[in-house]
């Protein structure tokens, strides 16, 4: 099925601070990927969407039109739009639609999420005394990394100032501002050993996605990008999550090790085929465990790699070429689509002032999120 | 007079001139796990055991919070210009389990992984009446 599912429309409202509402955001991408696929909301025979925090993405039809499709609400945490793609991909596959819309948004407040004990299933006296916050798991998981694995807080750093270079090259980052090492290592510590400028921030956006079968889909675009896999995977036994009052010392592998490895093996390619990679970078730290985790580096190899420029626009493996997380900010819905749209963007090399210099035929997304889930997916030209 | 008020019932043992934390073991995986819980995240069990945690262990990794948590959830009473910040750890309780702590100190300077830590009882906040809520930390263990 390596030809199946293609890509023929991507639409994004950009991502930052707005005012409109997360579903007009929405629909507004809606419309901009259905007139970049050349198709109509008529043509549409199946969608799937969500957000964390701005509503029922099927509400849209009243605004795109009230056709009768099959629309169904996907609500994975900061999988959503991951699972969202998933569920589109796995409709076409099983003959069910022959063009399907995948669509995340979101609209979120300011500062760290603030979340509820009972709704992620742990104690009220965890929340009361101060322990949930996903800023504190994501510190203490980097911690133990750079102690086990020898990186540095420049290598930290450089994360964050090579996301900030390329938000300031993509007239869709919220955040466009350059950043220096100095500024990011000096800014104020959050949570040990991360910065506020190693953070992204919770914030709005909208992407959507027209699929459709692999052999119609040069009816539509003239430059369809194939998604030769998407892959969906819950934590395992032994894996370090956010919200976790207690762990195994029997430790396991993060739910982005089974998703990525199972992404790679359906599309019949491995990590050193992949031209360019978007990964999860809620933080600094983030990013540098998911290179390992998805496979592209063994677990310390990542300090040359970054200190050596190799992740950057022009280096061997660009890495978060639309700025990530860290310059787009979080929109939990939409989050995982944008690594998509990206990705598309470059493989038709449309990316403009942002495109990556060397020719791009292969890439790679993933997301992660709470309580434990990763989704990642393989495309190409 | 004030009154010492737990933040969870069967958390910790208390009063106790030694409190332990109370999880659950499973026999039939080795899994412990903490707080107590139903079943076993591995296997399914549901035949778990109520353990009292050992009291001394080492610190597995750590962090500072430092900015004031939202309320809900934090329960904590402070203000963003009275707020401290307070330090969070794992510490591995031999080879038993891993457990989240607030830690008595914030200093990174006195935190290092594989340090050894012993189990406090400390106020974190108050309740309505003026009764200190108290929680579970972990201390550096003075040499």
């Amino acid at each position: 099925m390596a030809e199946d599912v293609a890509i023929i429309g991507i639409g994004m409202h950009p991502f930052g601070r707005h005012d409109n509402t997360g579903m007009e955001m929405g629909a507004y991408a809606a419309r901009a990927a259905m007139k970049d696929a050349g198709c109509d909301w008529s043509d549409v025979n199946y969608a799937f969407g969500g957000s964390a925090s701005a509503g029922n993405a099927d509400s849209m039809v009243s605004t795109l039109g009230l056709t009768g499709l099959p629309f169904i609400n996907v609500a994975n945490g900061c999988a959503t739009g991951g699972s969202a793609l998933i569920s589109a991909y796995n409709a076409i596959n099983a003959g069910a639609a022959d063009v399907c819309m995948a669509i995340g948004f979101d609209k979120h407040e300011k500062g760290a999420f603030a979340p509820d004990p009972a709704s992620h299933g742990v104690g009220q006296w965890y929340g009361d005394t101060g322990l949930m916050l996903t800023t504190q798991f994501f510190g203490m998981k980097i911690q133990r990394y750079m102690h086990q694995f020898g990186i540095s807080e420049s290598t930290l750093a450089k994360v964050a100032v090579k996301n900030f270079h390329n938000g300031s090259l993509n007239e869709n980052a919220w955040r466009r501002k350059p950043l220096t090492e100095e500024e990011v290592l000096n800014s104020l510590m959050l949570s040990n050993p991360l910065t506020q400028y190693m953070f992204c921030s919770p914030g709005e956006g909208a992407v959507a996605l027209v699929l459709a079968r692999g052999d119609i889909a040069k009816k539509f675009q003239t430059k369809p990008v194939y998604l030769r896999s998407a892959v969906l995977r819950s934590r395992p036994f032994g894996s370090f999550e956010v919200f976790n009052s207690w762990l195994s010392p029997d430790r396991g592998n993060s739910p982005s090790v089974g998703a990525a490895a199972a992404a790679f093996k359906m599309a019949g390619m491995g990590p050193s085929d992949m031209d360019i990679v978007q990964v999860q970078d809620t933080e600094s730290g983030a990013e540098i465990m998911h290179m390992a985790e998805c496979g592209f580096c063994e677990d310390g190899e990542q300090e040359d790699l970054i200190q050596s420029g190799a992740t950057n626009l022009d280096g061997r493996l660009p890495i978060n070429t639309d700025g990530g997380c860290l310059a787009n900010g979080e929109p939990i819905g939409a989050s995982g689509l944008r690594q998509v749209y990206e990705s598309a963007l470059q493989l038709r090399g449309d990316a403009g002032t942002h495109q990556v210099p060397k020719p791009i035929k292969t890439a790679f997304t993933h997301v992660y999120g709470a309580p434990g889930i990763s989704a990642c997916t393989v495309l190409s030209n | 007079m004030t009154t010492q008020i737990p933040v969870a019932e069967e958390l910790f043992t208390w009063p106790s001139d030694s409190p332990q934390l109370i999880g659950t073991r499973f026999p039939e995986s080795g899994v412990t796990t903490f707080p107590q819980s139903k079943s076993c995240p591995k296997s399914g069990s549901e035949n778990g055991e109520r353990v009292l945690l050992p009291r001394q262990g080492t610190l597995w990794s750590w962090t500072v919070q430092g900015f004031l948590p939202k309320s809900p959830p934090y329960a904590g009473k402070e203000t963003a210009k009275t707020f401290k910040p307070y330090g969070v750890g794992y510490i591995q309780l031999g080879n038993e389990v891993i457990v989240e702590s607030r830690l008595t100190t914030a200093e990174a300077s006195e935190l290092k992984i594989g340090m050894d830590m012993e189990l406090v009882i400390i106020p974190f906040s108050t309740d309505d009446d003026g009764n200190d809520l108290i929680t579970y930390a972990f201390a550096p263990v003075k040499k």
